[in-house]
């Protein structure tokens, strides 16, 4: 499989081509799986391959290993899915995520046993925080040797249990269709996650029967409940009888795809809205009742729209302590109306006057309904006094930025990247700084055009991240916006982007440092810089180079030190479609993240810029 | 806080005890009790855990549980609809002198003697909570040298029957 591989010279055109021939030449004419209704004599592997083609993967990301061996035999014949070869297990899960979050499809990961699936965890985590469809696919010791403490043997069904929403260990090679079947059911349907799949190598080797459809047997999982008509009712009369009401919407509208109807709704009612990190892009940030992202680094008028509210709208959001900040201190004016598809999340934090129950998309489809027909028989609302207040915040205190005196701002870059790549164009940050300046200064118009780690803030996610959205879209533009700490705990994937033909935009906003933990230390710890400097570009100090590191993968490589070429380099990459680009944008290393909400205040207590609050409290 | 028993219906296979377990240990939720065991039906077991927190939290944990795919029904047990009932089997140091004197104290327990050795005794009870701590507390003079207790089972009170309704829900 790797021969070609190895022969020194290769451009990375020429090697994706191969690539491309390899799997062409050796996809035989199977008849797909879907249509085979007689029960097919095979090995495990086979019919795991087989169950992959028949729910419909195009795209598995992996890296094989003894226990998982046997599946990778017939996976090199499989004429639908495409495996790629990544460079780490976690970038295998990230990229699994990218694919998923990119386009609502499960993604899917493979990996071997003991060490290849402990380094899915960390993907895995994240995946259920976010709430991101995929199914990881491990190989396990051979059953007789499970409890023995055998080569590259860990428990990865007990260590996944808190990180999974279900996983499953198979040693029987009947029960494989099944376990595949029911793994993406259970990873695509209500609220989605990730499942796991361990497969013992013997169930693998073993002679089976194939036959597809299998019988999903999944007694205990209701995963829809339509939402309450009484609920929605009352939802309704309370956002009629609010006078300062907001909608709180987070990532679950981005993943039941309701932005269409969300736009709606906010047209009917015309009340403002706040959108949460994870749902940048549910509804335009052009949209004058938008009044940006809420939470620690949220705009003030989200932060104090959340703040002053009579009645929060909260539509597939959880209120995270990055929102709420101080709990006890959050929105204490607001009555809750609080809709989610997982009942656990309603009341979890914030108990919720009005819980409904279901998918967003079905809550707004019937609050729409619901509202229209008050509005016909009784007049709208109006709300002028609270829009005209909340359209006040918005103007007098825009998220910006003082642009660094010497050196090239990390806000700039970020907002030229936006400006030139359009909303069209796919953006996946890492996490820290660069991760809430991207959230902040691209203009987000489009659902899963913004796809981050948000609830587990996991650092090197947006490499790995942006090439499986990019194998799940190829014609889209997609940018990595990543930081120097983040890029190098992922970058190896590079050479997986390379060889694969993946063509992602990699933009290192390089401070030179652990910028996040660096303004905590600048604000909360005298300044006291403890293990957060990185020799990145500071003093000209380059370990690594990562101009000569792209170049070394095969990528294109771009260095930008001054405010005047950062157009250029852009436009540059945006130009550069046949390889991956990266851009070490060198810039300021004190910019600041604002405003900001430290960790366990009130958000009452939000600064616009370092020492200095709004001023409506002085106005009061 | 308050003692809240919940029965928890589960699909009878390997992990079903590990999940429970792993998610009440991560929430932190704490459990006073745990018993688990078949039902009437093969694939079925019932698990009777006994948590020890206020209301709110414990919309929580039934919410919690009920996300396991694996789990089919949770249903809280109230005191007063529902019969709880506790096994004990207690090693008492005993001989000839008092030997009489602690087979009469278990028997006003209703509690059956199981085993009989030259210097102790071993005693069965079954009851609810409260007796069983009665007989311990009368037990405990003569010297308690071993002690094992069940977990809590419990059962709603009536002809109703939480196994046939979750299986007509699934």
């Amino acid at each position: 499989m790797t021969d070609s591989l190895t022969h020194d010279k290769a451009s990375p055109a020429v090697l994706a081509a191969q690539a491309r021939s390899r799997s062409s030449a050796t996809a035989k004419a199977i008849q797909t799986p879907a249509s085979t209704n007689a029960p097919l004599t095979c090995t495990g592997a086979q019919s795991l391959v087989k169950s992959l083609e028949a729910v419909g993967v195009d795209t598995v990301f992996g890296i094989p290993g003894g226990a998982i061996l046997p599946a990778y035999d017939p996976l090199m014949d499989s004429p639908t899915v495409r495996h790629i070869l990544v460079r780490h297990e976690q970038g295998a899960g990230h990229a699994a995520e990218g694919y998923a979050a990119a386009t609502g499809r499960v993604g899917v990961c493979m990996a071997t046993s003991g060490p290849g699936a402990t380094n899915l965890v960390t993907a895995l985590a994240d995946a259920h925080m976010d709430s991101v469809p995929i199914v990881a696919i491990t190989g396990q010791v051979p059953s007789a040797a499970i409890g023995t403490d055998a080569f590259q043997e860990a428990d990865i069904r007990g260590i996944t249990m808190p990180v999974t929403k279900h996983n499953y260990l198979v040693t029987n090679p009947d029960d494989i269709p099944r376990a595949i079947a029911e793994a993406f059911h259970i990873a695509g349907t209500g609220r989605p996650g990730p499942v796991l799949v361990d497969i013992s190598k013997d169930a693998l080797v073993r002679q089976t029967t194939f036959s597809w459809p299998p019988q999903i047997d999944l007694p205990g999982y209701r995963p829809v409940a339509r939402p309450h008509g009484k609920q929605i009712r009352e939802a309704a009369r309370l956002m009629a009888a609010a006078r300062r009401p907001i909608f709180y919407i987070g990532g679950g509208v981005i993943r039941a795809r309701a932005s269409e109807q969300l736009r709606q709704l906010v047209e009917l009612t015309q009340i403002p809205l706040v959108t949460t990190l994870m749902a940048r892009g549910a509804v335009p940030d052009s949209h004058p009742l938008h009044l940006g992202m809420p939470g620690m680094h949220g705009s003030v008028a989200a932060v104090t729209g959340l703040q002053k509210a009579d009645l929060l709208i909260a539509l597939g959001a959880r209120f995270d302590d990055r929102v709420t900040g101080l709990l006890s201190t959050f929105a204490p004016h607001a009555k809750v109306i609080h809709a989610d598809i997982d009942p656990a999340e309603i009341s979890k934090n914030r108990l919720a006057d009005v819980p409904i129950v279901g998918d967003c998309r079905d809550v707004i489809a019937e609050l729409i309904e619901v509202i229209t027909a008050e509005q016909a028989a009784s007049g709208a609302a109006a709300y002028d006094d609270w829009q005209a207040t909340v359209a006040d915040w918005k103007a007098t205190y825009p998220v910006g930025y003082t642009p660094a005196e010497d050196g090239v701002s990390p806000q700039y870059v970020i907002e030229r990247i936006g400006a030139l790549s359009g909303p069209e164009a796919t953006y996946v940050a890492g996490v820290g700084q660069h991760q809430m300046w991207a959230a902040q200064f691209i203009q987000y118009s489009r659902p899963n055009s913004w796809i981050n780690s948000g609830g587990l803030g996991t650092m090197g996610f947006s490499v790995p991240a942006a090439m499986g959205a990019k194998v799940a879209e190829p014609h889209r533009t997609v940018w990595s916006i990543d930081g120097d700490g983040c890029f190098q705990m992922t970058n190896q994937e590079l050479a997986t982007c390379v060889i694969n033909d993946i063509p992602i935009k990699v933009a290192i906003i390089n401070n030179s440092s652990l910028g996040m933990v660096r303004q905590w230390q600048t604000l909360f710890y005298n300044e006291r810089y403890s293990n957060t400097d990185l020799h990145t570009s500071h003093n000209k100090v380059r370990v690594p180079d990562f101009v000569k590191l792209a170049d070394a993968y095969g990528c294109e490589g771009i260095r930008v030190e001054a405010v005047d070429e950062v157009d250029a380099a852009i436009q540059r990459a945006l130009d550069i479609n046949d390889r991956p680009v990266v851009i070490d944008f060198v810039v300021h290393r004190d910019a600041m993240v604002w405003p900001m909400v430290p960790a366990g205040v009130s958000n009452d207590k939000i600064q616009i810029a370092r020492g200095g609050a709004p001023l409506w409290e002085r106005e009061d | 806080m308050a003692k809240n028993t919940l029965s928890v219906l589960v699909e009878n296979k390997p992990g079903v005890l590990a999940r429970i377990a792993a998610l009440f240990s991560r929430r932190g939720f704490n459990i006073d009790s745990l018993a688990v065991g078949p039902t009437e039906h093969p694939d079925i077991s019932r698990m009777t855990v006994v948590v020890d927190v206020d209301e709110l939290p414990l919309e929580q944990v039934t919410k919690q549980l009920n996300k396991l795919i694996e789990v089919l029904k949770v249903v809280e047990l109230e005191p007063n609809a529902s019969v709880q009932r506790q096994i004990v089997l207690v090693k008492v140091r005993a001989d000839a002198a008092n030997r009489s004197h602690i087979v009469e104290t278990a028997e006003l327990f209703r509690a059956k003697v199981i085993d009989v050795a030259s210097d102790s005794l071993t005693i069965e009870a079954t009851g609810k909570v409260e007796k069983i701590q009665a007989l311990l507390g009368v037990l405990e003079p003569f010297g308690i040298r071993e002690l094992v207790q069940s977990g809590i089972v419990a059962v709603g009170r009536g002809p109703r029957s939480i196994t046939d309704r979750a299986l007509r829900s699934a």
